[in-house]
């Protein structure tokens, strides 16, 4: 059977989890396995996520609550799945690629002695996922050699699984034992920003090195990035030069994005750039230099002195929005 | 107290990879190799520790840099030592390695000896797997503290502050502990040339990774490497009014 551990965000699955069933199914078409049992783990309130989750096509939801859950922490889940994972007889465990799935598989990879494919965007037959090395620049077929495999989920390769007529069976679990392993909760401290946050956002305003300043910065980027409700990002050569923070990198020793609408102002596209923004929906580019790389994957180009476009455009988009 | 920090020899990020005949693998002639930026960072921050406990009294601190890899990444290890680090472990192999291996190589290293920390990068930035550390902490049977965005080391413990989705998450870790960095933990310096001069007569061990008896079959193997399907150029357009045009009502995006 495939274990398909769902991320679950208080009572209710996010559409990363349901990014993750649809993975698990196609698992389950393409490599067999049989039935493909989901597991939602947590302090409290796990049963309501459990039964919503019982409702796209699983065959069966198990959840385990307890107070060695409340807060995340990598030995106590590890240990929970690896418990289920034997129980259940599990050849393959499932999970999505969020910043705690990619905290906890390896360690359940290396519990259960198999080989892990991280961030996978299809499913091929054989045990064969396409995953995205060097920062999306290459894609490749990786085969797992083991008799059992982990698999993590990227969410924007796969569509939300839709309802289905049935709803599965929902089953509460109890451990054995559990493991505290040397690490224990403090805070946790939600960004609160007026902006979204950079690899969720809808729309992505990015600076570049023709920024010049850190006040050229801050007085044309993040106008326009609030204008249009967007998040804020730079190029790595705006980094380097200090015009902005590292965190808003975007590209391949950054954060990757692939929002609705990517504007690049000043940025020339530099290749370690474009695997970090390629994958957005539409890019407008506006650049001085025509014959900067960038316009080759921009759908909207502008060839301008940004000083003179970019408050221009803040303007337009005020006036509309 | 001693530092363990595993970097990897990983082609330039300026560098467009191209795919060899093999179709498995990319092509490494004229490509340029760098530290793994991520672990750079690792580097930088057990730097900075080191400097720290010096300056407060609290007493020497080693920095041991390990690879491993191709023979020439004793590059990227003198890199690391001309940043700083006191001593080099390379295990060498012409096989092309994956993370399970790395971090069963990476465990035989780290009891060789007694660590009071790992620290090293968070993913390396070509295969982006995202494991390495994870694993070694496993196999060690040691807490991890992942994407680490501050590390304040108090005696036996460590305070990490972690980027997670939504925030950032404080957990404490006893040590020792693999520590896996981020980007905003700090921004490494370059070697100076005295550094770098220094760095010539720090030690570098080579080993075979033949005379380790790790196993070093993959658990996953490449079958295909493809380029992703090109993005088409657009269109260019002639003002800030036609591009508002362009994205209200062809794009539809505003």
């Amino acid at each position: 059977m495939i274990l398909v551990y769902l991320e679950n965000a208080d009572e209710k699955l996010p559409k990363g989890a349901l990014c993750t069933i649809t993975a698990a199914l196609q698992m389950k078409a393409h490599h067999g396995y049989g039935k493909v049992v989901g597991v939602v783990i947590g302090g409290k309130g796990v049963a309501p996520a459990a039964a919503e989750g019982a409702k796209y096509g699983l065959d069966e939801i198990v959840y385990l609550e307890g107070g060695e859950f409340e807060n995340y922490l990598a030995t106590p889940y590890c240990e929970a799945l690896v418990q289920i994972a034997e129980e259940l007889s599990a050849t393959a465990v499932v999970g999505l690629a969020s910043t705690r799935g990619k905290d906890l598989f390896p360690r359940v990879a290396q519990r259960l002695s198999a080989g892990q494919a991280s961030d996978i965007i299809a499913v091929l037959p054989n045990k064969q996922f396409t995953r995205p090395m060097y920062a999306g620049n290459i894609l490749a077929d990786v085969e797992i050699t083991t008799s059992r495999s982990v698999v993590t989920v990227r969410s924007t390769g796969f569509d939300p699984a839709p309802a289905s007529s049935t709803s599965a069976p929902v089953r509460a679990l109890t451990l054995s034992a559990s493991a505290t392993g040397g690490a224990t909760f403090v805070s946790f401290d939600t960004v609160k920003s007026e902006r979204p946050e950079l690899s969720e956002a809808e729309i992505v305003v990015s600076g570049g090195r023709a920024m010049k300043s850190a006040e050229n910065f801050q007085q044309l980027i993040l106008p326009l990035a609030d204008a249009l409700g967007a998040a804020v990002g730079a190029s790595r050569a705006a980094v380097d030069s200090g015009y902005a923070p590292n965190d808003w990198q975007v590209g391949q020793t950054g954060k990757v994005v692939a929002p609705s609408l990517y504007v690049a102002v000043g940025i020339s596209g530099a290749i370690q750039h474009l695997a970090g923004m390629k994958d957005s929906k539409v890019i407008v580019a506006i650049n001085k230099d025509a014959e900067a790389p960038i316009f080759e994957v921009a759908d909207f180009g502008l060839v301008a002195d940004l000083y003179e476009a970019v408050p221009q455009l803040t303007e337009a988009v005020k006036a509309v929005k | 107290m001693k530092i363990f920090v595993p970097i990897k020899r990983v082609p330039d990020y300026a560098v467009k990879v191209k795919i060899s005949a093999d179709g498995r693998s990319i092509q490494q002639d004229g490509i340029k190799w760098i530290v793994n930026p991520f672990d750079e960072i690792a580097v930088e921050e057990a730097l900075r520790i080191k400097e720290a406990q010096a300056k407060s009294g609290g007493g020497e601190v080693e920095v041991v840099v390990v690879s491993v890899g191709a023979a020439a990444a004793s590059e990227q290890l003198r890199t690391a030592l001309a940043m700083g680090a006191d001593r080099a472990i390379l295990v060498v192999t012409d096989e092309s390695i994956d993370s399970d291996t790395a971090s069963r190589v990476l465990a035989e290293l780290y009891k060789r000896e007694q660590y009071t920390a790992v620290i090293m990068g968070k993913q390396s930035i070509d295969s982006d797997c995202n494991q390495t550390g994870q694993l070694l902490a496993s196999i060690l049977g040691i807490p991890q503290a992942t994407f680490a965005s501050k590390i304040v080391v108090n005696g036996d413990s460590a305070d990490v502050t972690r980027e997670v989705d939504g925030g950032l998450e404080t957990i404490k870790v006893s040590l020792p502990a693999v520590i896996t960095t981020d980007l905003r933990l700090n921004e490494p310096r370059y070697p100076s040339l005295p550094g770098i001069v220094k760095a010539k007569k720090k030690p570098l061990e080579e080993i075979p990774l033949a005379s380790l008896g790790v196993e070093s079959t993959p658990k996953v193997k490449i079958v295909k490497m493809a380029l992703p399907t090109a993005r088409k150029a657009g269109i260019k357009v002639g003002s800030v009014s036609e591009l508002m045009e362009k994205l209200q009502n062809e794009a539809k995006v505003i």
